[in-house]
């Protein structure tokens, strides 16, 4: 094992890819038992300097420095060496294999000759979730695993390959509320032992866990300093260069006609069990019902089903007073339902098409865009080009392949699909999921706007803030059914809170 | 790093891949006892240099081309389509047969029919794997290669049996193959062997390249290629769309059969398909899946299918070596794409560069 990392600085960092400044004359230091926090909206350039500092990615200009001297890393094995570990957004571990075996792919020590002692890694494993009080069960398929377990299998394995100076990539991007401040009240224990750069926008979790800030915008750091003296709305403007403020709905009643009616809906997941158990819902026209709970009782199977893309086992789908269930995904869009999904990077995108074939995604046959099955290939580029302003989807052109954007200008190419097929339902679900404060906000006021247009909107979400702030109604999902139906007003986090953990109100907390 | 350093770099490491594909080929051909050079040349320039060789070239590449265009939508469409030579088959057999039964019609109505009947069993053949992987999930590579060998089979039977010549059951010599097909389906030839259906192949590269990329199916199968999930999320009817595509790959292989018959060999013989319907699909990734890198890439593995059968007599190098060449020539390929999206390596050449640069001035 070599040495403890003391300090860690960048200078001058410079990355160019072609039309995008991604990183622009970068300097940043992280000391001993730090925890620096690194902001910015999507698209800064945040995950591109990290990945800059893991080898993936080649600096055009500048220089890394650990612990004084200089390094050069020809890819993420050679900082692995030095002590840098990073926990990526998405996960790098094998479903189908046990968290020891997912360790033990990277850890050499236990790769004898001829033989893989599992036993030594499945000891270092416990050793380290035990002197960082990570619970995990060594034994645990991957795949049995929550969101926020397998996270702490990444913290796990990194740490066992023997980092010493961490990197998390918006950690808890997908995350649970709960789960978000255990993870927390984790990194400040791990603090002790090593420094952390911690990577988010969201900001009550920056002020919860980070000593120092830096903030990036467009490339560049337009801030640093000690997190303590400065407040969350400070930071916010700091972050996207003005002052952000969260639309709330507090338009009145629109007293639509019933929208979309959901009784006694079942639906199986894919590993067979009743993910939706006698559901019923109904949702207005210019009506916003949030789907507040824990993600894993049902939210998908619900969107999937009411867009055609799960088969139904029993129970009703009524949609402005037809029957829709069973029905395919291509009969709800023609019925008016818009749809944005959870999965935006492989399902709301085919991400090697042009952000301009994305954007007709459901419409290739439509008359705007094709006429006897021919592409019209002005139509298409002129709907992207008009898109592309009114979303302001960020963008070298919109021949670009839509893969290749951050999640927030994703998210936006979904929105100005969905939103602008004048669709006469919307299902939006976890629509801000790992996006920034400006992107947060232009997307709630897309959604208000569509509902003051009079369309109805079931938006699910775990993001307390966001349904309260939206929602007319708000409906808690536990366990496949409806726990209970609140109105706007009357709901508060500590209610939502006992019944998305399944309990009644009034019993013993 | 400027660009033209990244030009030169660029183009050294291909040059070094062509190097290393010659070198490798080199190693094996001395191991043989060959001439090395004359080899190359048998393979490679002897048969540019006489028009009567270049018209062979052209007719090995106008099945390959036809071929790897099918390959391509399919693979386009998210489905490998290793069945070719079975599809092809089927497409001789159907070709064959419509010409057999119905030798009395006039050309106009018989070539195209004929035609048609090899394009409709080599998409039957197709169609099968198809609805296989989309309704029931069958791994197409597993159901191509299996239906290579019934059709294999069955078209060795056909030879035999139905559709022998009956002057060989006469003679008692048994060769089998079809009788004679009459003149009324024959496509012309425009000077030795090469033939009209150069032609058809030609306007077939553009068709597909409008289909895939202009029109709304074509969008549709793309979309369902490259992202399944999203294509479904977006309406489309994915497993029509692969199957679709599956029946259209067979489709062309059916097609490249019957055209092989009326232009070539005018009757259906054992060998026809050549294995066509595997080189088809190194040609179709070696065009990078695109119909106008397929017309190149078809010529190229035609000329050195070609050449291989000259080296036996030329140079006495078994024609294998070609086979051995195509994969050399595969592993080039994905080698050199890695190597060139390798920044780290081009940076340290770049910073090697300069340092040494810097020396000189010093």
């Amino acid at each position: 094992m070599s040495e403890k990392i003391t300090s860690l600085r960048m200078e001058h960092i410079t990355k160019r890819f072609p039309g995008v400044l991604a990183g622009d004359d970068i300097s940043l230091e992280v000391g001993e038992g730090e925890i620096l926090a690194l902001v910015g909206e999507n698209g800064a350039g945040k995950t591109t300097l990290m990945n800059i500092l893991m080898g993936i990615y080649q600096p055009d200009e500048g220089r890394i420095f650990i612990n004084g001297n200089e390094v050069r890393f020809r890819g993420p094995e050679d900082a692995f060496k030095v002590g840098l570990g990073m926990v990526h957004q998405q996960y790098m571990l094998v479903g189908d294999m046990t968290v020891t075996e997912n360790v033990a792919l990277g850890y050499k020590q236990a790769w004898k000759p001829m033989k893989l002692d599992l036993d030594e890694v499945r000891r270092r494993v416990v050793e380290v979730s035990d002197r960082h009080g990570l619970a995990v069960n060594p034994d645990a398929y991957i795949w049995q695993l929550s969101v926020g377990e397998q996270q702490r299998v990444e913290l796990v394995k990194t740490l066992c390959l023997g980092a010493r100076f961490l990197i998390l990539d918006e950690p808890t991007s997908a995350l649970t509320p709960q789960e978000t401040e255990e993870l927390v009240d984790l990194l400040k224990k791990m603090k002790e032992e090593l420094s952390i750069i911690f990577i988010s926008h969201k900001l009550n979790e920056v002020k919860a866990v980070s000593d120092k800030i830096a903030i990036l915008r467009h490339g560049r750091i337009v801030f640093t300093g000690d997190t303590a003296d400065h407040s969350s709305s400070s930071i916010a403007a700091l972050m996207t260069g003005h002052e952000i403020e969260l639309p709330e709905n507090k338009e009145a009643d629109m007293h639509g006609g019933l929208a979309l009616s959901i009784k006694d809906l079942c639906v199986r997941s894919d590993r067979g069990n009743l993910a939706l158990d006698h559901f019923s819902l109904d949702i207005r026209e210019g009506e916003v019902v949030g789907l507040a709970g824990v993600s894993g009782n049902g939210q998908r199977e619900l969107a999937e089903a009411v867009n055609g893309l799960r088969a139904v086992e029993s129970g009703s789908i009524s949609f402005f007073g037809e029957e829709c269930a069973g029905r395919g995904a291509h009969q709800m869009i023609e019925a008016g339902m818009g749809y944005i999904p959870e999965e935006r990077n492989i399902e709301g995108i085919v991400p090697a098409f042009s952000i301009k074939e994305n954007l007709i995604l459901k419409d290739s046959e439509n008359p705007r865009f094709s006429k006897h099955h021919l592409m019209k290939r002005k139509a298409v580029m002129e709907n992207a080009e008009r898109l592309r302003k009114d979303f302001d989807i960020r963008c070298p052109g919109v021949d670009t392949a839509a893969g290749s954007l951050s999640g927030g200008n994703i998210q936006k190419v979904i929105l100005a699909r969905e939103l602008t097929r004048s669709p006469r339902f919307l299902v939006a679900v976890y629509p801000t999921r790992g996006l920034d404060m400006g992107a947060v906000e232009s997307i709630h006021k897309e959604l208000l706007a569509k509902r003051k247009e009079g369309i109805g909107i079931l938006l699910i979400s775990e993001e307390l803030d966001e349904i309260m702030n939206l929602s007319d109604r708000i409906a808690v999902i536990y366990k496949g059914r409806v726990q209970c139906v609140m109105k706007h007003g009357e709901a508060d986090k500590r209610r939502l809170g006992i019944h998305m953990a399944g309990l009644e109100e009034g019993s013993d907390e | 790093m400027n660009r033209n350093f990244k030009l030169v770099y660029k183009s050294l490491v291909i040059l070094a891949a062509i190097i290393v594909t010659l070198a490798i080929s080199s190693l094996i051909l001395v191991v043989l006892g060959a001439d090395i050079l004359r080899t190359f040349e048998t393979i490679i320039i002897t048969p540019l240099t006489r028009v009567g060789h270049i018209t062979e070239v052209f007719v090995r590449a106008v099945p390959l081309c036809i071929i790897a265009l099918g390959v391509a939508v399919a693979y386009r469409s998210g489905i490998v389509n290793i069945g070719a030579e079975g599809q092809m088959a089927m497409g001789v057999l159907g070709f064959t047969a419509t010409a057999l039964a119905l030798p009395d019609l006039p050309k106009p109505i018989l070539l195209p029919m004929a035609l048609i009947a090899g394009v409709l069993s080599g998409g039957l053949w197709g169609f099968i794997p198809g609805i296989l992987k989309s309704k029931l999930e069958v791994s197409e590579l597993l159901s191509t290669v299996m239906l290579n060998y019934i059709a294999a089979q069955f078209y060795s039977f056909c030879l035999r049996v139905p559709m022998m010549d009956p002057a060989e059951a006469l003679s008692g010599a048994g060769t089998p193959q079809s009788a004679r097909l009459t003149t009324n389906i024959e496509i012309g030839r425009i000077t030795g062997r090469l033939h009209y259906g150069l032609f058809i192949a030609l306007a077939l590269a553009v068709i597909v390249y409008l289909f895939l990329w202009k029109t709304s199916y074509g969008y549709k199968m793309r979309a369902s290629g490259s992202q399944p999930r999203a294509a479904r999320y977006g309406g489309i009817a994915v497993s029509r769309y692969v199957t679709l595509a599956m029946v259209i790959s067979g489709a062309f292989a059916g097609l490249a059969g019957g055209i092989e018959i009326a232009a070539v060999h005018r009757r259906a013989i054992e060998g026809v398909t050549n294995n066509y319907g595997f080189s088809a699909v190194v040609v179709a990734l070696f065009g990078m899946l695109h119909p106008f890198g397929i017309v190149p890439a078809s010529f190229f593995f035609a000329l050195l299918i070609y050449g291989s059968t000259l080296t036996p007599r030329a140079v006495g190098v078994p024609a294998n070596i070609v086979d051995v060449m195509q994969g050399l020539i595969i592993m080039t390929i994905v080698t050199t794409q890695m190597i060139l999206q390798n920044d780290y390596l081009m940076d340290r050449v770049w910073h090697w560069w300069c340092s040494k640069r810097k020396a000189k001035e010093a």
